[in-house]
């Protein structure tokens, strides 16, 4: 007998020694159930990561907008309205208004992590005979790169934006037959138009964007698009990706801008984010439940087996204290031990199917994060489940009347 | 009086109690037993042997009536103080030996001290190894429970029940389920305790010739003890 150890540890680990077959059989079930569990909640949440992260650094995660404009009906006396139909005005390209002063506001919320001025126009890209038109997006390359990571894009040149270059989609460079060093006529509707140096080509993995995206130095853009000094959109990045929403509905009701979150603009998406968030924790729940009562199926089997045991523990003098943490002890050690085995199973499964998983580009499906954060989690969830699921065959055994449990 | 170690004044129990079905099994119970003394207890199966002694080893609590051990009340007892009282009061041996099988032989003398004093130590693996020579199983002692006859068994519940050196032992037909001459041997093991240290003994048993060996014979016939 080890010394250190309590009496109510020894005679739990004795009595799970003693039920060998019994013991292994459970172990090995919540060694599924645990493996299960840290295999799914790994593998999505690298799925989830993975997709997050090819949305959001492609795009903000909030953009301000000028508020649209509206036509207004005459108001010929208090509470009178005119009857007349009011029709919607169409939308031209205005510059948000006192652009900086609200920049500098964004700048000091504290959630906010990068904000960059931008100003958005359709043009032209002509290239010889060929022309399509595109999406010019006149950026601040140091603070939009920290928002939208153009550079992690790059696929051919730099992600270099002087007031003379331009950095377009492959897509694009393909249809007008152009590559990195040549020359492209960007021209607007109103016949401005200047001669542009492709610098870099960029692949966002959607054929759309890499079709209409070209991004051009601010001020290039702006002189284009006639709209010296002004701006379309003020973008920026959130700490809590999940509280962008909040956030921008915070900013609309604050400032004269509309506020369009990454929740927002991609709804279908964050719902299929939600709704897979949702079916694991379900799965997880579940899977957790089904553990936790076949540890206690197992354990209230125990506790009829040892009834003899459990009289003659009371009669020498042990307390109905004593034995309730017997029984509770072998749940919580059997819920450990089995998520030290389900955890290892679990890393083994997750590592295989990282090998064997790819997307079409032969890339990681997932990237592969083991989490020590994640094991010790389950680990202790694990053991708390079989405390927890311990808890009514314990009291069954500390409520065991010894004389019924010695005459069995 | 003063020598009492357990006295049972008017003790009554039923079953069922306030049912239609209720039943009477001890009707006024009045037995003493001093320090020292080696009982013998008999009585026709039924007759309520088996519900006294559970009565008397605080498994069990009486209807109605005074269970005074070593001159405490037990009536107002909490079950932490009669667990308590249990372990370092009273001794038991089963007829069925009852040894717990996931333990040795000297682990299952060793358990009632563990669970007193909640960690092993050097001295109550001492003292479990002193009872096993007592009883002659020093060499079983790491043997498991289910790997030893039935006497040796018996003798192991008997180091066991000595363990906490208890005032009281109370043994339930501990030979009722052995042959002769370990049922002989088992019983004299326990009157040389009895002799030696001084531990009060109340022995149920159905064999008249180890029965005429007590000190005192008491039986009990349909819940009262007639002798």
């Amino acid at each position: 007998m080890n010394r250190w150890l309590p009496f109510e540890w020894i005679t739990a680990v004795r009595f799970l020694r003693e039920g060998r077959l019994q013991t292994l059989f459970i172990v090995v079930g919540i060694a599924i159930g645990v493996a299960v569990i840290v295999f799914m909640s790994a593998m999505l949440a690298g799925l989830e990561a993975n997709f997050i992260k090819r949305v959001l650094t492609s795009q903000p995660q909030i953009q301000l907008l000028a508020p649209d404009q509206v036509a207004r009906p005459l108001r010929q006396a208090r509470g009178e309205v005119e009857d007349a139909i009011v029709q919607r005005p169409s939308q031209r390209v205005i510059s948000i208004d006192q652009w900086p002063k609200i920049r500098d506001q964004m700048l000091a919320i504290p959630e906010v992590t990068a904000v960059s001025p931008t100003i958005v126009g359709s043009v032209l890209a002509i290239r010889g005979d060929a022309s399509r038109a595109v999406t010019l997006s006149g950026i601040e390359p140091e603070s939009y790169f920290k928002i939208v990571k153009v550079p992690d894009y790059v696929v051919a040149g730099e992600p270099r934006l002087s007031s003379e270059d331009v950095i377009i989609g492959i897509e694009l460079a393909n249809n007008l037959g152009a590559t990195v060093g040549d020359k492209l006529n960007i021209q607007v509707a109103s016949g401005a138009n200047r001669v542009l140096t492709i610098t870099g080509l960029v692949d966002f993995g959607n054929k759309g964007a890499n079709q209409r995206t070209a991004y051009a130095a601010l001020r290039t853009a702006q002189s284009l698009l006639g709209m010296i000094g002004g701006v379309t959109t003020i973008d920026m990045t959130v700490q809590d990706i999940y509280a962008a929403e909040t956030i921008a509905q915070r900013i609309q009701a604050a400032n004269a801008v509309e506020a369009d979150s990454w929740i927002k603009t991609n709804a279908q998406f964050f719902t299929a984010v939600r709704a897979q968030e949702t079916s694991n924790t379900l799965i997880r729940v579940f899977v957790a439940l089904s553990v936790a009562f076949g540890i206690a199926a197992v354990l209230i089997v125990s506790v009829i087996q040892r009834s003899k045991d459990i009289g003659i523990l009371r009669a020498m003098g042990t307390s109905q204290g004593q034995v309730l943490r017997v029984f509770l002890l072998q749940g919580g050690l059997l819920g450990f031990v089995g998520s030290l085995f389900g955890a290892a199973l679990g890393a083994t499964a997750l590592i295989y199917w990282h090998a064997v998983a790819r997307q079409a580009d032969g890339s990681e499906l997932f990237p592969l994060v083991l989490e020590r954060r994640l094991f010790i989690l389950t680990a202790l969830l694990a053991t708390a489940t079989g405390l927890l699921a311990a808890t009514a065959p314990a009291v069954r055994a500390a409520k065991l009347d010894p004389v019924v449990a010695i005459r069995g | 009086m003063a020598d009492e170690i357990l006295r049972l004044e008017n003790v009554c129990k039923a079953y069922n109690v306030g049912l239609p079905t209720e039943t009477e099994v001890l009707h006024d119970i009045d037995l003493s037993l001093n320090h020292g003394e080696f009982l013998a207890l008999m009585g026709p199966s039924g007759s309520g042997k088996s519900t006294l002694l559970n009565i008397v080893g605080l498994l069990d609590r009486p209807t109605s009536g005074r269970l005074i051990i070593k001159g405490q009340d037990t009536a107002a007892l909490g079950d932490a103080d009669v667990t308590h009282l249990r372990g370092h009061t009273i001794g038991f041996v089963f007829q069925y030996h009852l040894l717990i099988s996931a333990f040795t032989a000297k682990e299952n003398v060793m358990m009632p001290m563990l669970a007193d004093r909640g960690f092993p130590s050097a001295e109550i693996e001492a003292r479990a190894g002193r009872l096993l020579a007592q009883v002659g199983l020093q060499k079983f002692a790491d043997n498991l429970a289910n790997n030893m006859s039935g006497g040796q068994q018996q003798r192991v519940a008997v180091a066991r029940a000595l363990a906490m050196s208890p005032d009281l032992v109370l043994a339930d037909e501990p030979t009722g389920n052995l042959d002769t001459k370990s049922a002989d041997s088992v019983f004299e093991l326990m009157r040389e305790v009895n002799r030696d240290s001084g531990n009060s003994f109340l022995l149920v048993t159905h064999n008249l010739d180890l029965a005429r060996r007590c000190d005192r014979i008491i039986e009990v016939v349909d819940g009262r003890i007639r002798s």
